[in-house]
């Protein structure tokens, strides 16, 4: 999951995410496009989603194709949103118990 | 450096910080409010020293029994408590518990900060904060369409 945040911590790479959300199948030369990234530079920061599982990468005789992949976003959403519940809930309940005695 | 994922809970509590000190170090006391629904707390360790153990059972109201344990990392009374958090059978590494506690108007002002523990390689490629792409993560997830 680590991989997931720090390869998130990019903006031109949350920006390659967000178009490949629209356009799911982009070439590396026309995801390259609209950042005025030179292709090696591109391919660096296809790596690293790579790496952290966000994309996928298929080739079709010399055109590569690039595909989002939503698994570790997911899991790091879980990581969130039960932490979230048991943080909330738990204090609400602290605070319900300290103020209580307080009152005594 | 907060741009690992992390959940924070500020509270302004009509309670001195003593009062809130023992809610949150003494066992019986833990097991009072420590848990995600209205289910049981079934036991807590709270051996409160640095290197001391933490551990705490809750039973969820589905029958599910959890129990996160740690390691006091900071003990400063009435106002910091920092411990690690290991959750067995979830799916991560170990996180980072700091309760901060503050006198505020007679009562306290607590916070809470559960943070995601960065590997090396994370640590080494952070540039910005979490909140803003925290901002960006519905709309990716948002999509069924996509391949997992």
């Amino acid at each position: 999951m680590d991989r997931t945040f720090s390869a998130l911590a990019d903006p031109t790479r949350r920006a390659i995410l967000a178009r490949l959300k629209d356009k799911p199948g982009l070439s590396v030369s026309e995801l390259a496009q609209p950042f005025s990234l030179k292709l090696p530079g591109m391919m660096k920061h296809l790596d690293v989603l790579s790496d952290a599982g966000l994309i996928t990468r298929t080739k079709a005789g010399r055109t590569v194709s690039v595909y989002p992949s939503a698994g570790p976003m997911r899991e790091a959403m879980e990581w969130l949103k039960r932490y979230e519940r048991l943080w909330t809930v738990s204090i609400d309940r602290l605070v319900a118990l300290v103020e209580e005695r307080s009152e005594r | 450096m907060t741009s690992l994922p992390s959940v924070t809970i500020v509270r302004r509590i009509k309670a001195p910080p003593a009062r809130v000190w023992a809610a949150i170090t003494q066992p019986i006391l833990m097991m009072q409010w420590w848990g995600p629904d209205a289910g049981p707390t079934l036991d807590a360790v709270a051996d409160v020293r640095p290197g001391g153990r933490f551990s705490v059972v809750f039973r969820l109201l589905n029958g599910d029994e959890h129990n996160p344990t740690g390691i006091y990392r900071e003990v400063v009374p009435e106002k910091k408590l920092v411990f690690t958090w290991e959750w067995p059978g979830m799916p991560e590494r170990e996180s980072l518990v700091t309760f901060l506690l503050e006198p505020f108007d007679g009562g306290t002002e607590l916070t809470l900060i559960h943070e995601h523990l960065p590997d090396e390689a994370a640590r080494k490629s952070h540039e910005e904060g979490w909140r803003g792409l925290l901002d960006k993560l519905p709309v990716f997830l948002g999509d069924a369409q996509w391949s997992t």
